[in-house]
């Protein structure tokens, strides 16, 4: 087994344990042993100073794409999991849309036991709701469950037939598991590539308005209510949808909901110039949308944020705007993203950040995670929150380099990532670990 | 005439032209319009100039225009078209623009399907772009040329009214009109089923006209856009014939109309859909100037990227060697 750990001088926050203080935290035997003030190391333990930094919970991701198996020119489930810790996510969820699909409990095995190979954030596959993500016939949910499935989806697509939906949302229950929908009406969005309104006109592509997924919501929430299942909205994009899902919540519909660091920080505008690298579904909408699920995330009708990661290799993005690929990268981005964006900007703590980047994510799929407590799995990360980055793509650990960050100033970045008690992520090592000229990770496999 | 207006490397649109550059376009293209009318058509001004036409889509009309541009400036041309080349056989966007590059091209004109598709080019290759039609998005020389003919026949653009009739929204020939127009001063509108209206389109600062008797009672100039049968089949509109009944310009709802009216077309024209025949060959059809006039257009442009000088193309006129 592996040394204690005892992380002494940082600032710890825990929105679980309502923890906003300078403690030491213990770890033995890759739980949490003992949090508390000037904690005293026992023999052969590790020091990890985490003066002038802070303590959280590791944080969850509930949306990442790896693209094993089928698509490892993109991502495998191992470069994933290590951009993962790279950003202070501890634990990822794995979308099915891979090549075959995550439709069956083989398969949720095998994503299960290359996480654990990997050995960096823990990974828990998202079983497909449809068999093949065709729509038409419901997967095993039972089995994948039992294979190691926190959730199902057939994200990447809605599920169509509403008939499927209602299945799927009554079926759930008996797992207690949540579906995650990508809420979209597929015969509003049509042909589009982007946001439709007059940045789409300008450049003459076609636009998904903003009611192709405002009707997607809509039903899926009214079909959540009929049947009392428990539906994750995924990627919410527009002011109508925030609506839509506060409206329900009133109604005591079971559902939650997340955004992605680009819908909460980038418009329509961020395409001008045929830029693929701002190419995703959904698309970057209007100013308008992104102070909605802006107010929304900080008043909770959106829980979360999940970063939707979507790696793609250059030559999918290297083309005509109609032909690329829908996707950007997103764990090494999420935290300089959004903590610049809500927390330097004035408009979450801290600790609301971190509630929103651990503590409620981990409770919607259900997790062991999201908090700092005595017992828990020592999945914690050390972050900076005031560093201050440029984000340089060819510096990912992630193979997909898709971002529409590049060149911006990010604040707030991770140090150090622990899971299981294992320091899995250490930037200052990484640095010096890397000679001059080298790209750090691009030896990955 | 001033000689300090310069242009960029590339023509991807007139959106990112200024008003002085527009203006430099069509008052360059005059001594090329006389060129065409002699019986050598020919001046010096590109020779040595390899100029490749990349034509993803088929054209005749545009890609031939653009060929005798370039013949008639002495360039040397070379066609790529959509039958056996190399881009058929699924060669990317970007390997056609790097073997182009490798060949020492000096000038591309290209016509892709992909809204885009030149700035990709021209944001990877030291040649001069030209977009010949790019998907949805512009076709620069077509707007240029329609301009140069209202122009020849009403004398100014400034305060005039001229009125875009048909598929709006998927129309590139629609979009470099309503920039190129509203940049010199015209009052822009656009009439057509509201299906075929893009979203947000008042935005650009034009009206929007329900009905073609509106737009008829309102407009000096019409510009009448091919409707293609894909829409019909789309189910943006029920049929053709319907299409005809409700929005096409007949010689009846021109009659109604309370000033003569220019009709422009930058075809091919589906005789019948969206234009009469008696419209297209009557007394106020300028349809077959435009043709005449895009040839001098594409040479005023090819010249001017070249780093030709409005002052020496003027001097060309009247048979001067230059």
């Amino acid at each position: 087994m592996s040394r204690p750990v005892l992380i002494h001088g940082g600032r710890l926050i825990d929105p679980a344990q309502g923890t906003d203080e300078r403690l030491d935290v213990l770890i033995v035997d890759g739980c949490i042993a003992r949090v508390g003030p000037r904690l005293e190391a026992p023999e052969g333990a590790e020091r990890v100073d985490a003066t002038g930094l802070v303590v959280a919970p590791g944080f969850v991701d509930l949306h990442v794409h790896l693209r094993e198996p089928g698509g490892e020119h993109k991502e495998t489930i191992a470069t994933g999991a290590r951009a993962a810790v790279a950003g202070g996510f501890t634990s990822i969820c794995a979308m099915p849309n891979t090549d075959p699909p995550i439709d069956d409990p083989a398969a949720v095995g095998f994503v299960r036991a290359a996480g654990e190979r990997a050995g960096f954030a823990r990974v828990y596959p998202v079983g497909a709701v449809s068999v093949g993500l065709k729509g038409e016939e419901m997967t095993q949910i039972g089995e994948l469950v039992s294979a190691g499935a926190i959730a199902v989806t057939d994200d990447g697509r809605p599920v169509w037939n509403a008939t499927l939906m209602r299945r799927a949302l009554e079926y759930t229950r008996t797992f207690e598991i949540p579906v995650f929908s990508h809420s979209e009406e597929l015969g509003l969005s049509g042909e589009g590539v982007m946001n439709e309104g007059p940045v789409a006109t300008a450049l003459g592509l076609l636009g998904i308005p903003n009611a192709a997924e405002d009707a997607g919501v809509a039903r899926d929430c009214i079909v959540a209510e009929l049947t009392n299942g428990e539906l994750h909205i995924l990627h919410v994009s527009t002011r109508g949808a925030v609506e839509i899902i506060r409206a329900a919540k009133a109604r005591g519909v079971r559902v939650t909901a997340e955004v992605t660091p680009h819908h909460l920080t980038l418009t329509d505008e961020a395409v001008r110039g045929y830029r693929t690298e701002a190419k995703m579904n959904p698309p970057l909408r209007s100013a308008a949308d992104v102070a909605a699920v802006r107010d929304a995330l900080v008043e909770g009708v959106i829980d979360c944020i999940a970063t939707d990661h979507a790696p793609h290799h250059y030559e999918e993005k290297e083309r005509e705007f109609d032909d690329a690929s829908f996707g950007v990268v997103g764990l090494e981005t999420a935290l300089g993203v959004c903590n610049r964006e809500l927390v330097v900007k004035g408009r979450l703590d801290l600790m609301a950040l971190i509630e929103r980047f651990s503590t409620r994510p981990a409770q919607i799929a259900k997790l062991s995670a999201g908090t700092v407590a005595e017992g828990m799995p020592a999945d914690i990360v050390i972050f900076d929150p005031e560093e201050r980055w440029v984000c340089a793509p060819d510096s990912f650990l992630s193979l997909g380099r898709n971002t529409p960050f590049a060149g911006q100033e990010l604040i707030g970045r991770a140090v150090m990532t622990f899971v299981g008690g294992r320091m899995v992520y250490d930037r200052r090592a990484e640095r010096r670990a890397a000679p001059a000229g080298m790209k750090v990770g691009s030896d990955v496999r | 005439m001033t000689g300090t207006v310069r242009f960029g490397k590339d023509l991807t649109g007139l959106q990112g032209l200024s008003v002085e550059q527009i203006q430099t376009i069509l008052d360059v293209a005059e001594p090329f319009k006389e060129i065409s009318e002699r019986p050598i058509k020919k001046v010096p001004v590109l020779r040595g100039k390899t100029i490749v036409n990349l034509f993803y889509e088929p054209s005749t009309r545009t890609r031939v225009s653009f060929e005798f541009a370039e013949k008639r400036l002495s360039a040397d041309t070379v066609n790529i078209s959509g039958t056996g080349s190399s881009f058929e056989k699924g060669e990317n966007l970007v390997d056609t623009a790097r073997n182009l590059e490798a060949m020492r091209i000096d000038m591309v004109v290209i016509r892709h399907n992909a809204s885009g598709a030149p700035h990709f080019l021209a944001e990877r290759i030291p040649s001069n772009v030209i977009n010949a039609g790019d998907g949805q998005h512009e076709h620069p020389t077509q707007a240029l040329l329609d301009m140069l003919t209202i122009r020849d026949h009403l004398g100014v653009i400034a305060g005039l009214k001229v009125c875009i009739v048909g598929d709006i929204l998927h129309s590139r020939v629609a979009r470099s009109n309503i920039w190129g127009l509203l940049k010199l001063g015209a009052e822009v509108g656009v009439c057509g089923p509201p299906t075929l209206i893009p979203k947000g389109i008042e935005g650009l600062g034009v009206h929007v006209f329900k009905r073609v008797e509106e737009a008829i009672e309102w407009a000096e100039v019409l510009n009448v856009l091919r409707l293609q049968l894909e829409r019909m089949r789309a189910g943006y509109i029920p049929s053709l014939r319907e299409y005809n009944r409700v929005f096409g310009v007949s010689v009846e709802r021109l009659e109604r109309a309370p000033r003569e009216i220019l009709i422009l077309h930058p075809g091919p024209m589906n005789r019948g859909v969206e234009i009469d025949s008696h419209v297209a060959d009557g007394p106020h059809s300028v349809i077959l100037q435009q043709v005449t006039n895009g040839v001098a257009i594409r040479m005023a442009v090819l010249y001017l990227l070249a780093g030709g000088s409005p002052e020496r193309a003027e001097a060309a006129k009247g048979g001067a060697r230059t």
